[in-house]
């Protein structure tokens, strides 16, 4: 019987590595050898990692299909543009609302499509005869009911099958319309190795059909966007208070509390911060190339990483006033955090935690908890690619497979009029001469400890197994892993969803984090459950290959 | 009840030789329904004196899912029943997902059913097999012998080639096994002893050999089978020998397709052979 609180005996990452592959049929423990690996400090370089590569058959992974990360992740917390699910009922229906993304639609003019469902609902006969009439008919009626600015198509797999051609009923409809943007996405489920291709498919659409469209300049100074923030559990709310009370202007949220207006400004902010690198990083790219605008990575998980976002962004616009007032801020803000901090820490110094989520937030989320004093021996994405884990220096020798190559690269290049360098190139030198990394990520790897185990694209086997052998006192995934993990009597939080807690960002963010997982590792509830068969068995078995 | 599919290359006149020996078999006295499987719905026409024929898709589409037998089929010539699969315009939908519909849509409604009384339900299907839609005649339980038409033209052997790799597939795991080979001649040399040699090598039999006949499309411009359009013409009794032996049939196998080079070989031997 598992417990957290079992003696600890941290044992041979080698040994555990070992184990877990030991149940796989020798192709497959090849395979997965590559993608799990134990950390280990070398001299020069980051040990190197398989990932973004398919899941064996037959293993029950963790990731999701590419119209999730099109529909659910990028596009869905946009507030009023209109999103068709073009497919069967069910596509539409599951991802309806089940991302906790939060927008505040308080304004008098504020048009909010969140809540709604929107489905083609196609049945055998659009399949058989094909789905274009019924999208047509369905565009024209979100019109005729909403009159929305944008309609956004997502093309489900059965629509790849039968050769709808979304993009051209899309076009056909946007002129029809005239007062209204249609764009489709060709981001049916088997697409890709797991929803990180629908982030691409997103990115490359959004550039394509939104940014640029409004070339009205906004009030406000020091202009940002924040790319690759989601607004789950409010977190948006938190960075964007932050930000206000420093006097930095948020353009465009990528695409937390975002709507289509932010997007279509996007091109006139000075800088881009990049928060989840995986899932926006295309869109920071082409912004640079097509406009001028230079990014960086931030982190507002974690309170000092918080602080250390802002000083970052505070540098970037050189100005004292701007330095001096993220200096107040964070002065300000510190205390509430570390009087939490120092209540909740004896209690959760020395604790363990294992992270398998996202492409960023398994790395971002270490931050918190070296803030309580807790360590992560386990972590790994479920759909990032290496440079996510070993940094952007591998990009340029990253194989490019056939599972990418099905995914549409977009080039950009120089806008004729509106490309202006934010700052000449001595600028950037000196920024960069003076500590501010530009266009860089160095990834989860070179954060985490010795000995620690990194596994990409952990399955349902592997968690329990590891959680069986390593024990950890906290276990961070999404809802398809919450039961299975509390089942072996280990408390589980969710980082896609936060259960129903939240924000974790920024300042506030934190505390309330803090106070989470102090609640969670403390609590024995978990632990002390049996089931009834784990108590009285009835029957007992082996596998045949056992 | 046998179930009989006809499959070959697009053009090779699977329909024509399908109807034309549904009509001599219906002159035997057989009951006989006859299931289109090509979005076109052109599979029965000789049968029925036309195309007018509503496919099940079409009524499937209009109606719902409220539907009688007796609205999606038609009684044709010698008391013959007449299905259209039917499906979607060229270049839109899923032709395949069609046929699949419409069979399980024939069987629920109880085409099948013994109290139909039926002897033979033949499958003409479109062309290649293209998905798994087209394969679907072939699958569990359906049609359970095949035939391919085929000539001695190259891309015609290919394709019955092809075909039997499609029911070898399905044989090891069901019922259905290749009849034989109908070579419908189209006047190559040394046809008939070419596709005897195919055949053997596929371990199938050519079960026929229709010569060429002008007949044929004269009947097909008067929107009958050569049977009832000119009872007594030499190809009307090609059409009944065929049917004949089809009927009298006992030569059941799993085909064994060729590899490309045996049958660039086969196509080498002949060809010099004539030249």
């Amino acid at each position: 019987m598992i417990s957290a609180h079992d003696n600890k005996a941290p044992a041979d990452p080698a040994v555990i590595k070992e184990q877990i592959l030991g149940k796989y049929p020798p192709k497959v423990a090849r395979k997965r050898a590559k993608q799990i690996l134990i950390n280990e400090a070398l001299e020069n370089e980051t040990p190197e990692i398989t990932a973004n590569v398919r899941t064996i058959p037959g293993i029950i992974t963790m990731r999701g299909c590419t119209y999730a990360g099109c529909k659910g992740v990028i596009m869905g917390p946009t507030r009023d543009i209109v999103n068709i699910t073009h497919g069967p009922i069910g596509c539409g229906f599951y991802s309806w609302l089940t991302r906790r993304n939060q927008t505040d639609a308080t304004a008098p003019d504020a048009e909010n499509y969140m809540t709604y469902c929107f489905s083609t609902d196609m049945q055998d006969k659009d399949i058989i005869f094909g789905g274009e009439k019924k999208l047509e008919a369905a565009i024209q009626e979100a019109y005729d009911i909403f009159h929305p600015k944008g309609i956004a198509i997502f093309a489900t797999c059965p629509v790849g099958l039968i050769g709808d051609d979304i993009h051209a009923v899309a076009t056909k409809m946007r002129n029809k319309l005239g007062d209204c943007n249609v764009f489709a996405f060709s981001c049916e489920g088997y697409k890709g190795v797991s929803q990180s291709a629908g982030h691409h498919i997103a990115n490359n659409q959004v550039f394509r059909h939104l940014v640029g469209l409004n070339d009205e300049v906004k009030p406000g100074e020091y202009k940002i966007n924040l790319l690759g923030e989601y607004n789950i559990g409010g977190d948006g709310f938190e960075i964007d208070r932050i930000l206000k009370k420093c006097g930095i202007t948020n353009i465009a949220t990528f695409s937390g509390n975002s709507n289509y207006d932010q997007f279509a400004s996007a091109h006139t902010a000075d800088l881009n911060a990049v928060m989840c690198h995986r899932s926006i990083n295309y869109v920071a790219d082409m912004l640079e190339v097509k406009y001028g605008i230079p990014w960086v990575k931030i982190n507002f998980i974690g309170a000092e990483a918080t602080a250390k976002s802002l000083r970052k962004v505070a540098k970037y616009f050189v100005d004292p006033v701007l330095t001096e007032r993220v200096e107040a801020v964070v002065a300000e803000e510190m205390p509430a955090v570390a009087e939490v901090a120092k209540d909740v820490r004896p209690r959760t110094e020395g604790k363990t935690a294992m992270l398998f989520v996202g492409g960023s937030r398994a790395h971002h989320y270490q931050e918190l908890f070296k803030e309580l004093g807790m360590k992560t021996i386990s972590a790994g994405y479920e759909f990032a690619h290496r440079d996510d884990y070993e940094g952007r220096h591998v990009l340029p020798g990253l194989k490019v497979d056939a599972d990418s190559r099905n995914i549409e690269e977009i080039q950009v290049s120089a806008d004729e009029t509106r490309y202006n360098p934010r700052k000449s190139e001595a600028d950037m030198e000196a920024l960069q001469a003076s500590g501010l990394d530009f266009k860089q990520y160095e990834g989860m790897i070179p954060d985490m400890e010795n000995n620690t185990v990194v596994i990409d694209d952990l399955n349902q086997y592997e968690a329990e197994k590891m959680v069986e052998l390593m024990k950890p006192d906290i276990f961070c995934a999404g809802i398809k892993e919450k039961f299975s993990i509390q089942k072996l009597g280990i408390p589980m939080k969710q980082l896609h969803s936060y259960d129903s807690g939240g924000p974790y960002a920024g300042f506030r963010g934190a505390v309330n984090f803090y106070n989470e997982i102090d609640r969670l590792v403390n609590s024995k509830v978990w632990g002390y459950l049996k089931a009834p068969w784990q108590e009285n068995p009835e029957l007992s078995a082996t596998y045949v290959w056992e | 009840m046998r179930k009989i599919a006809i499959y070959g290359k697009g053009g090779i006149g699977k329909s024509t030789t399908t109807q034309n020996t549904v009509a001599g078999l219906a002159e035997m006295g057989k009951k006989i329904m006859v299931v289109g499987c090509d979005p076109k719905a052109d599979s029965t026409r000789l049968l029925l004196g036309g195309l007018a024929q509503k496919s099940v898709l079409d009524t499937l589409r209009e109606e719902g899912e409220d539907i009688e037998l007796e609205n999606i089929r038609r009684g044709g010539y010698g008391g013959t029943w007449c299905v259209e699969s039917g499906g979607p315009e060229p270049g839109v939908g899923c032709a395949g997902r069609g046929i699949i519909t419409s069979i399980n849509m024939l069987e629920s409604l109880g085409a099948y059913e013994e109290c139909e009384g039926l002897d033979y339900a033949f499958y003409d299907v479109l062309g290649d097999v293209v998905c798994g839609g087209f394969a679907m005649p072939i699958r569990d339980g359906k049609a359970e012998e095949i035939y391919i038409v085929c000539s001695g033209e190259m891309m015609a052997m290919y394709a019955a080639n092809n075909i039997c790799k499609g029911i070898r597939k399905y044989a090891e795991s069901g019922k259905v096994r290749l009849g034989g080979l109908i070579c419908n001649s189209r006047n190559v040399d040394n046809e008939a002893e070419m596709i005897k040699a195919l055949a053997e090598k596929i371990g199938t039999q050519m079960i026929y050999f229709v010569p060429r006949d002008n007949d044929v499309q004269r009947a097909e411009i008067n929107r009958k089978t050569v049977i009832e359009w000119n009872s007594d013409a030499p190809q009307a009794h090609h059409y009944r020998a065929l049917a004949k032996a089809i009927d009298e049939n006992k030569e059941f196998v799993i085909p064994n397709p060729l590899q490309i080079e045996e049958l660039e070989q086969l196509l080498l031997d002949f060809g010099l052979l004539a030249a």
